[in-house]
């Protein structure tokens, strides 16, 4: 094995900048496609819970539509095909009209995605709360909208914190496939160094710390907003 | 856009199956060589050895927290400073996503394992079973009922991972449709393709997972 070590390569202009500056875009993608999937998939997640067969159904097809195909396959019909199909000015905005089109439609389409994940937790996070509490919300006179909104939605979020943390981090990880269409974040930086001073593996290894620092430090906070939010009563809470 | 041609689809059959046999076959071999991997590490995970254990334990975390492109990358460029000469982007894949299958794979069998109550292990030593037997005959089945859904919903997913071998050039379905489609001027068709062929093949795979899990549930 033969491999000519030179770090030095990371801490030079215009190579340093570059990959500063992927840490922004990886960040800001995760970030705004965040906000799509929690504010969505929320609303999925409810609407697979209440009593309105076709509400439920057609939060089942999207959740069943957008697991089904490949994360890379959605932002290729996103970014290519849906201008085409659309009626001309509306293809040609987002072509050409729109500001940063790379950008938006990357984080369009890995909300949209990720909205099905956070819509499966956030229905089993309801499911879990139980049919009792809304009985007994429904009892003492609440609509079934306020049942939601001050009990079955507060208690669902509290308890599934774990899972929408690994969420997050999934939506963090997966920011690295807007590098398909262009959007110069951390890994697509990464690989832009490798090919212009042919030091791969240093450029991967920068990369690499940085996903895993940046991991680290939302887990780590993400366990500290989990055990000031935690139920009474549940096991968790007793756990701690 | 004018309409769908279905020409342009018959025609590239030939082609799109090519990749679809190079998708297959690393979904195969990433599972079962992730499978053993997996073993290997929750055994190393499990073990009484603090270091071993420490080590398969970094392991895991750091590949689950890494995206998976950029692991391809690493191995697209690792493994022939491995080898010490070029090996193709292949092999370099089957590597990368067999050591990323481990991980999860990992950790998979590890909660399916501890997730068998301490009582259960207890009552098994306490009639005379050996640690082995106990593994063999009280632990082991009741955790394999348990991970076998997960499992086979992991390779769903890698099913659907592999396709980011695009971003290496390697000619899976997806790689083989963007190329023809864009020969043809008809990427539109071929992607529509490829999306509704891996919802079919993942959904219908969805359906049956769920009908084993309910079925080992009970």
């Amino acid at each position: 094995m033969r491999y000519d070590w030179d770090w030095s390569v990371l801490f030079t202009d215009p190579y340093w900048s570059w990959l500063l500056s992927g840490i922004g875009l990886t960040l800001l993608v995760s970030a705004a496609s965040w906000v799509i999937a929690l504010v969505l998939g929320s609303a999925i997640g409810v609407m697979r819970t209440v009593n309105n067969r076709l509400m439920r159904t057609f939060a089942a097809c999207y959740v069943e539509l957008f697991r089904n195909i490949p994360l890379l396959v959605q932002i290729f019909l996103f970014y290519f095909v849906l201008p085409e199909v659309l009626p001309t000015p509306m293809g040609t905005w987002l072509k050409r009209g729109m500001p940063y089109p790379e950008f938006w439609i990357a984080v369009v389409s890995l909300g949209l995605y990720t909205a099905c994940r956070v819509a499966e937790q956030v229905k089993a996070g309801i499911n879990a709360a139980g049919r009792g509490q809304m009985n007994a919300g429904l009892a003492t006179g609440l609509t079934p909208v306020q049942v939601y909104r001050f009990i079955l939605l507060p208690v669902a979020f509290r308890t599934t914190i774990p899972a929408m943390t690994s969420e997050f981090m999934n939506v963090f990880k997966n920011s690295s496939l807007a590098l398909t269409i262009g959007v110069l974040e951390l890994t697509a930086r990464a690989r832009q160094v490798s090919e212009y001073t042919y030091h791969s593996l240093e450029a991967f290894a920068a990369a690499s710390a940085i996903y895993v620092i940046i991991s680290f430090i939302v887990v780590t906070l993400m366990r500290q907003v989990e055990n000031r939010a935690k139920v009474q009563g549940t096991l968790a809470a007793e756990a701690h | 856009m004018d309409s769908f041609d279905f020409g342009a689809v018959i025609a590239a059959l030939p082609i799109l199956w090519q990749g679809m046999e190079v998708t297959l076959l690393l979904t195969v071999i990433g599972t079962a060589g992730g499978l053993f991997g997996g073993i290997l590490l929750a055994l190393m995970r499990m073990s009484k050895s603090r270091s071993l254990s420490v080590l398969a334990a970094s392991y895991v975390d750091l590949l689950r927290s890494l995206p998976l492109v950029l692991l391809i990358f690493w191995f697209y460029f690792l493994v022939p400073i491995i080898v010490g000469h070029p090996v193709g982007g292949f092999y370099s894949a089957v590597v990368g996503f067999i050591m990323f299958e481990a991980a999860y794979f990992c950790e998979i069998i590890r909660s399916g394992i501890q997730g068998v109550r301490r009582s259960q292990v207890m009552a098994g030593l306490a009639t005379g079973l050996t640690e082995v037997q106990c593994m063999r005959f009280v632990i082991l089945p009741q955790a394999v009922r348990a991970m076998l859904p997960l499992l086979l919903l992991q390779c769903i997913n890698l099913f659907k991972s592999t396709s980011l071998v695009y971003v290496i050039g390697l000619r899976d379905f997806l790689t083989a449709a963007d190329l023809i489609g864009g020969r043809d001027g008809r990427l539109i068709e071929m992607y529509l393709l490829v999306a509704m062929v891996f919802f079919v093949i993942c959904w219908a795979a969805s359906l049956a997972v769920g009908r084993i899990a309910r079925r080992t549930a009970s």
